[in-house]
């Protein structure tokens, strides 16, 4: 510490910050950063740089392996672009993971909240029916909503986040029982502060670290269930590409155009560990407690 | 011994219940609801379907008609496939197995290889070996199971050719050693996973151990170090575990319907898929709930060894 005193900009006081400190000096985290951060550059900006968009079919190069010509990663059966379809599809399943995980966030949240601050027959039967919830095999219980209502992107985004607000729920149920206890909060009772400002304003700031990490963790698992049933042909349908149905049709021609799997199954997988890396980061940065012992 | 049974026991049936009214909501999804298998008939007018549904007991309040939907689950009475009329249950019945033998060969082979690389990772901390195995865990957590699976038929089927692509057996053969050559490859495929997350777990079960009083007791003693490992660290780390192989019952009933899908298995992953695709609702719902009572019994059964293996827990 210098004993000149420094003008303290925003900026400053950011990176100044405890828990960006040790998130910025956890090299695992950095590298999901910079994956996630590449990933979506190229998603949104690479189109711009391909001299195809994903619609347009190349007769005369049906089944080109990787880098024939200007086909950077080759391409598909009927001759389009993979690296334009890749791309397009990248936007289609990062905003279905994202949209799920803003979904399904606030759904864990509000339940989580509820159940831990109301305690007793409540919580208790918020708690069991998250347990409940979790005790189908997600991929069955999706399989089967998404082919029991009829799939849009909007109701593939929907059936994601209804099947995976129950880890969040049961982080913030287990914070708020915590918080609750502490005197801050009973002077806000005191105060007589209603309920739900005592819910929303006072405990909810106090949870949102392993909400964030949560919230995370949850959009790796988005984009991972939405390739699981898109592959599966129950997700996002063609002509609109996503990563998991890209696989789909790459199936039959694994023999011949092996390169047809491999690229988009790296994509998902950079995505995934991306945002894994990430989330296991924040924790460490965001979670005070492992660091005290 | 005999409070902790009945408590747990009831905590299975509460859980029953509440998982029997989600299926009955999604059940109630179902384009044309029950009646969907009536309404694909050909010739099928809106009368003749009105009064299916009244001799259903379709036009009864709902909670009426899931208390009949739930007593029938009880008594065994899944319904009819609307493919071959077979009972459902009979129909899970006969695909039982091959899911068995594909997720107990997987968990089998994840545990080993999974507490073999958490132990190590704990003992050498902060290691080579530790280093990279918990980014390679990471990983195996993100990659898509179907994926891996695509790949490993290319490499091992079609470009090494050591390995069959799919199915349980030749047809025409169907002998043990047969079956096993069939098994390899996706058991290691849905074992990858498992394995990340075994040993993740493994890691944090042995460091809590590693520096606690006993062990450091049975340092001073004098026993030897792998003696230490083996008896006191592995053995109070692998209690854990049983729990957490009952949590990871979905994620793994999950994985091998995917697994199933990719190599052909014949299990029940492979019939879901299959029913899916026929809009047999009745082996869907019948597998969803299936799948859900097992991953019930399966913790159940977990608790219940902890609790036998482990005099702390039933005595709490």
């Amino acid at each position: 510490m210098t004993a000149t005193p420094t003008p303290i900009t925003r900026r400053r006081r950011f990176l100044d910050n405890r828990a960006v400190r040790r998130f910025m000096n956890n090299p695992l985290a950095l590298i999901g950063l910079f994956m996630v951060v590449g990933l979506t550059a190229a998603c949104f900006l690479g189109p711009l740089l391909l001299p195809f968009d994903e619609l347009y079919i190349d007769l005369r190069a049906r089944f080109a392996p990787p880098l024939t010509g200007a086909h950077i990663f080759g391409t598909d059966p009927l001759g389009r672009d993979i690296a334009a379809r890749l791309f397009h599809a990248g936007q289609v399943s990062m905003a279905v993971g994202f949209l799920a995980m803003a979904i399904s966030t606030v759904i864990g949240t509000v339940i989580g909240l509820v159940a831990g601050f109301r305690g007793g027959w409540t919580g208790t039967i918020l708690m069991r029916l998250v347990d409940a919830f979790l005790s189908f095999p997600s991929v069955f219980l999706l399989l089967t909503l998404a082919a029991f209502i009829k799939p849009s992107p909007a109701m593939i985004t929907l059936i994601i986040a209804v099947t995976s607000w129950m880890e969040v729920a049961r982080i913030v149920d287990t914070e708020v029982k915590s918080v609750r206890e502490r005197e801050f909060i009973a002077a806000a009772r005191m105060l007589g502060l209603s309920n739900s400002w005592i819910m929303f304003r006072e405990i909810l700031p106090n949870v949102l670290g392993p909400i964030v990490v949560a919230a995370t963790l949850t959009v790796a698992r988005s984009i991972l269930m939405e390739a699981y049933i898109s592959f599966l042909g129950y997700g996002i349908q063609p002509p609109l590409p996503s990563w998991g149905n890209m696989l789909n049709s790459a199936q039959q021609y694994l023999a011949a155009a092996p390169w047809l799997a491999i690229v988009p199954g790296v994509a998902i997988t950079v995505a995934v560990t991306g945002f894994n890396f990430i989330g296991d980061g924040l924790r460490d940065a965001l979670d005070v407690r492992s660091h005290n012992g | 011994m005999a409070r902790f049974l009945i408590g747990r026991l009831w905590q299975s049936i509460v859980l029953l219940l509440l998982v029997s009214l989600i299926g009955f909501m999604v059940l109630n999804l179902a384009p044309g609801g029950p009646l969907s298998q009536f309404a694909l008939t050909p010739g099928m007018t809106k009368e003749a379907l009105d009064r299916i549904a009244e001799q259903m007991g379709l036009n009864r309040p709902l909670p009426v008609q899931y208390l009949d939907w739930l007593w029938k689950l009880v008594r065994g009475d899944w319904g009819k496939s609307f493919r071959d009329n077979r009972p459902v249950l009979d129909v899970i019945g006969s695909h039982l197995f091959a899911t068995l033998l594909l997720m107990g060969a997987s968990t089998l082979l994840s545990m080993l290889v999974g507490a073999w690389i958490g132990i190590r990772s704990a003992v050498r901390r902060g290691s080579l070996f530790d280093y990279s195995m918990t980014v390679l865990c990471f990983v195996a957590l993100s990659v898509p199971t179907f994926w891996i699976g695509l790949v490993a038929i290319f490499l091992f089927s079609l470009r090494l050719g050591w390995l069959p692509a799919g199915n349980m057996y030749t047809v025409g053969d169907g002998s043990v050693r047969d079956i096993l050559i069939h098994l390899v490859m996706p058991t290691c495929v849905l074992a990858l996973v498992n394995v990340a997350t075994w040993a993740r777990y493994m890691r944090t079960a042995t460091l809590e151990v590693i520096n606690q009083d006993f062990v450091r007791t049975a340092h001073a003693k004098g026993l030897a170090p792998r003696r230490i490992l083996m008896k006191h660290i592995v053995g109070n780390a692998l209690l854990p575990m049983i729990t957490l192989a009952g949590m990871q019952l979905p994620t793994l009933l999950g994985g091998a319907l995917v697994t199933e899908t990719v190599f052909t298995w014949p299990g029940m992953g492979r019939l879901f898929l299959d029913s899916l695709g026929y809009n047999d609702y009745p082996v869907v719902m019948g597998l969803l709930m299936f799948s859900a009572i097992l991953v019930l019994a399966g913790n159940l059964i977990a608790d219940l060894l902890v609790a036998f293996v482990d005099p702390r827990i039933r005595l709490e």
